[in-house]
């Protein structure tokens, strides 16, 4: 490593998952100049997917979850303060607080930010919440502890799914009002939201799917007392909690010329940022939440993941990316992968089930709420679901990363009895889908993973 | 051709010392090695990560064609695939561990120090001991005891069994092994019955322990057959100490081996539990596992015919310079030990956490009288056992 990578100025922008795996992975590869690490909230790095789950149920306090440090990475830590601004030709970014922090190398890493509800008077209504950070979660925990007659969700996604589920296992009334067909469907498409619906409805839930809130009431002292359904129906609630999806933090790059936008900043397979021509900028890198990126087995398709694991994978790739010349630079090559707990259940996934155009229930079933989906894309496998059936995932994983033919081969235990009729994926809005996955990934540790390109037919 | 033999020199009791030179012959004749009677030998770790997540690999002996099976009765859930595997597999994990028992295997450290406290007091200290017989062995005994509910003074009994079974499981491919199955089958039924009578006893009198958490059950759906509770019991009993046994001993020879690493965890024991790991890695408990698949499989270029044998050999696999970094080092600090010890997929060793506890509480009240302490007689004497490879005594003057 040329020493001059070691040294200098690094900042960090964003003080969560991202940029703390970052900075403990730049000095476990040798860093030894300074590093400053930027983050809008006030608290040191803390864990998120918690808040949606134990926090909610009571069994952990939201201030508890703290990310536990790899090592010190000896950093000064800009907390409270957000980034307003970036100058890539002078190398500075802008404080808040008027302060700028000038960088040999810079590392954007500023997430997301729970999507408000569109209409500002209404959303400040007491009672009604997002849930993205300790602060929401410590909140909404509250509200749910006081015992509300009923919470509304808007939104059956993930998060939506899971705070739905936290709400029924603490013995509250709750509707889920969901504008697409089903819950999950813009995740898992069709078959697996089936299921999701079922779960809902089988533990209690008052779903509502094909219908959009209008409007959010409150009483005359600014408390949320209930919501209008585009159905002409009406949800007396005390609680309401929206859960319609993540904002990424761009705004601040508006005028910096990278390319930042709605779905995050562009940035090439080594995490280093596109400005707005496409021209790789060389200092400055992205990962988490935030970055865009493209990868190969997903027909080069610029990937936005709001996953756990990408965040710590891409972000050990930045930093490691960031100490070190071209040609010993690492491609970000992760498979995406994410977990689920609702309801009981335990959802796992590897791949992108998006990027799909059939499925097949390759183990277990869904009577027994205990099966492995796999996802195909024109005769290639891209995803594999699991729901209470984790462990045979690293199988899928392999075959995603070798591009194997769709459907899985014969053979598996607990093989359902249609494991070779693949259905429609049912995934809604399959634009996008035009390349042939001809590329599988190679090489087993992260620095030794390569990309070979299969000959077709 | 002499990969073809592998196998059975791997078995050979002659290289039982050190069967190490012998897998890294295994690695380089290729991620898949046939032997000489058809079944096939693997010894590369990612071959053997692959092979042991893959749902295509059953551990069902009736799925085998190539050699073809005994009669088996009354299988454990060790040796069934999913479904039965994981119905039978939570079944027994409910009063073990999470998400009904979460609290249950932590809750023993302050039982599994006690104990450890009490044989080590009634160590002799006017002459050498035997680390196996002495300490090793009646440890883990006493806690799986404690565990399942089963009586500490009938070891004597239940090690006639469990010496049977284990040696009926053994891998012994040039070996007429007619009269191990039989005396294993006889164990079984015999092991069985008592487990059941114990069983019976705490029927509407539970005592802590997870015997009467299984007859108690209340929901009949979530109760197991006299059979599966006979099955279970039996496997609990003999996985939850034949393993950890090697692992304490194997512990403390390659300690007493590695002066300057047994020096600085005295100095720093707070290593201990990362030490573990890589005793774990360096000198598994388990050495092999045998699979069969379910359709014909390929692996790395080879197809391997359904039914027919493949032997994982997962000690190899820890010793694979393509996964760890200088791999005949012992080296407790070395991060990220992702070893295949407790194998790793749906059976994924279920007393895991409890082995590593049990381990880390051994060796730290250990190490401080392993200073001055010295190997009688090395190598030791092995155990018959291939696959289940540790020493027979462990001779120290402490």
């Amino acid at each position: 490593m040329p020493s001059d990578l070691r040294d200098g100025r690094i900042v960090i922008v964003g003080a969560s998952l991202a940029g703390l795996r970052a900075a403990e992975t730049l000095r476990e590869e040798g860093f030894a100049g300074s590093l400053t690490v930027v983050g809008d909230e006030p608290r040191p790095p803390y864990d998120r997917p918690p808040l949606s789950k134990q926090v909610l149920i009571g069994d952990v306090p939201a201030e508890a979850t703290a990310l536990p440090m790899r090592r010190d990475p000896d950093a000064e830590w800009r907390l409270g303060v957000a980034a307003t601004g970036l100058d890539l030709l002078e190398k500075r970014v802008m404080l808040a607080d008027g302060e700028s922090l000038s960088y040999d190398r810079l590392l954007i890493a500023t997430g997301t930010r729970a999507r408000p509800w569109p209409n500002p008077e209404e959303g400040a209504l007491q009672g009604v919440f997002t849930l993205r950070t300790i602060d929401d979660a410590t909140g909404l925990a509250e509200a749910l502890a006081a015992g509300p007659r009923r919470v509304l969700v808007i939104g059956a996604g993930f998060t939506g799914s899971e705070i739905a589920s936290a709400c029924r296992e603490r013995g509250l009334d709750v509707t889920v009002a969901e504008r697409g067909p089903a819950p999950l469907v813009g995740a898992l498409g069709g078959t697996l939201s089936r299921l999701a619906t079922l779960m809902h409805r089988g533990h209690g839930v008052d779903l509502r799917c094909g219908v959009t809130v209008t409007a959010l009431h409150g009483d005359g002292n600014g408390r949320f007392t209930g919501a209008d359904l585009s159905d002409g129906t009406r949800v007396e609630a005390d609680v309401c909690v929206v859960a319609l999806g993540a904002v990424r933090n761009v705004e601040w790059l508006a005028e910096s010329g990278l390319a930042a936008g709605r779905r995050g900043v562009a940035c090439d397979a080594g995490c280093q940022a596109f400005n707005m021509y496409g021209i790789v900028i060389n200092d400055v890198f992205v990962a988490g939440d935030v970055s865009r990126f493209p990868h190969p087995l997903f027909g080069y398709q610029m990937l936005s993941l709001e996953h756990w694991g990408n965040a710590v994978a891409q972000a050990e790739v930045a930093a490691h990316n960031m100490l070190n010349p071209g040609p010993l630079q690492r491609p970000h090559l992760t498979i995406p992968t994410f977990w689920s707990t609702q309801f009981g259940l335990n959802i796992k996934s590897v791949g992108v089930p998006t990027y799909s155009d059939h499925v097949v229930i390759a183990q277990g079933s869904l009577e027994a709420r205990r099966l492995a989906m796999v996802y195909g894309y024109r005769g290639r496998v891209t995803a594999a679901v699991t729901v209470d059936m984790g462990k045979v995932l690293d199988y899928y994983r392999h075959l995603i990363e070798t591009a194997a033919e769709f459907p899985p081969p014969p053979g598996a235990a607990d093989r359902a009895i249609a494991a070779d009729i693949p259905i429609p994926s049912d995934v809604p809005d399959p634009k996008g889908l035009s390349h042939e996955p001809v590329v599988a990934l190679t090489g087993y540790l992260p620095d030794r993973r390569l990309m070979v390109v299969q000959p077709v037919g | 051709m002499d990969s073809e033999t592998l196998l059975s020199r791997i078995t050979d009791y002659a290289n039982r010392p050190n069967p190490y030179p012998l897998y890294a012959e295994l690695r380089e004749a290729g991620p898949v090695v046939r032997q000489a009677d058809g079944s096939y030998l693997v010894g590369t770790y990612h071959q053997i990560g692959a092979l042991l997540h893959d749902p295509r690999m059953s551990v069902d002996e009736r799925s085998r064609t190539n050699p073809p099976p005994e009669e088996i009765k009354n299988p454990s859930f060790l040796r069934l695939d999913d479904p039965e595997h994981h119905r039978l597999r939570t079944l027994a994990m409910r009063p073990f561990g999470p998400p009904h028992t979460p609290g249950r295997v932590n809750a023993m450290r302050g039982e599994i120090a006690r104990i450890t406290t009490e044989l080590l007091e009634a160590l002799p200290t006017d002459r050498q001991i035997d680390i196996v017989d002495d300490f090793a062995y009646p440890l883990p005994v006493t806690v799986i005891c404690r565990l399942l509910g089963v009586p500490r003074e009938d070891e004597p009994r239940f090690r006639v069994w469990a010496d049977a079974l284990v040696a009926a499981a053994d891998v012994r491919p040039d070996e007429d092994t007619t009269e191990q199955d039989e005396a294993g089958r006889q164990a079984g039924s015999e092991m069985g019955q008592y487990l059941l009578d114990l069983a019976e006893q705490r029927r509407g009198k539970p005592t802590d322990d997870m015997l009467s958490a299984f007859v108690n059950e209340p929901d009949r759906s979530l109760r197991l057959t006299p059979e599966e509770l006979t099955a279970t019991g039996a496997l609990l009993l003999i996985a939850g100490h034949e393993t950890t046994v090697n692992l304490i001993t194997n512990g403390v020879l390659t300690l007493l081996r590695h002066p300057e690493q047994l020096d600085r965890l005295r100095r720093e024991p707070q290593l201990l539990p990362q030490a573990v790991e890589e005793l774990l890695r360096y000198e598994p408990p388990v050495h092999m596992r045998e699979r069969a698949p379910l359709a014909d499989i390929e692996v790395a270029g080879t197809t391997i015919p359904a039914g027919t044998s493949v032997v994982l050999a997962l000690a190899s696999g820890n010793r694979d310079p393509k996964q760890f970094h200088e791999p005949d080092r012992f080296d407790p600090t070395r991060p990220d030990v992702e070893h295949l010890s407790f194998g790793s997929g749906i059976h994924l060793c279920f007393g895991g956490p409890l082995a590593r506890i049990e381990a880390d509480t051994a060796l730290g009240a250990l190490l401080p009288r392993l200073g001055a302490a010295r190997l009688v007689q090395d190598p030791p004497p092995y155990r018959q056992n291939a696959m289940l490879r540790g020493p027979r005594h462990l001779f120290v003057q402490l």
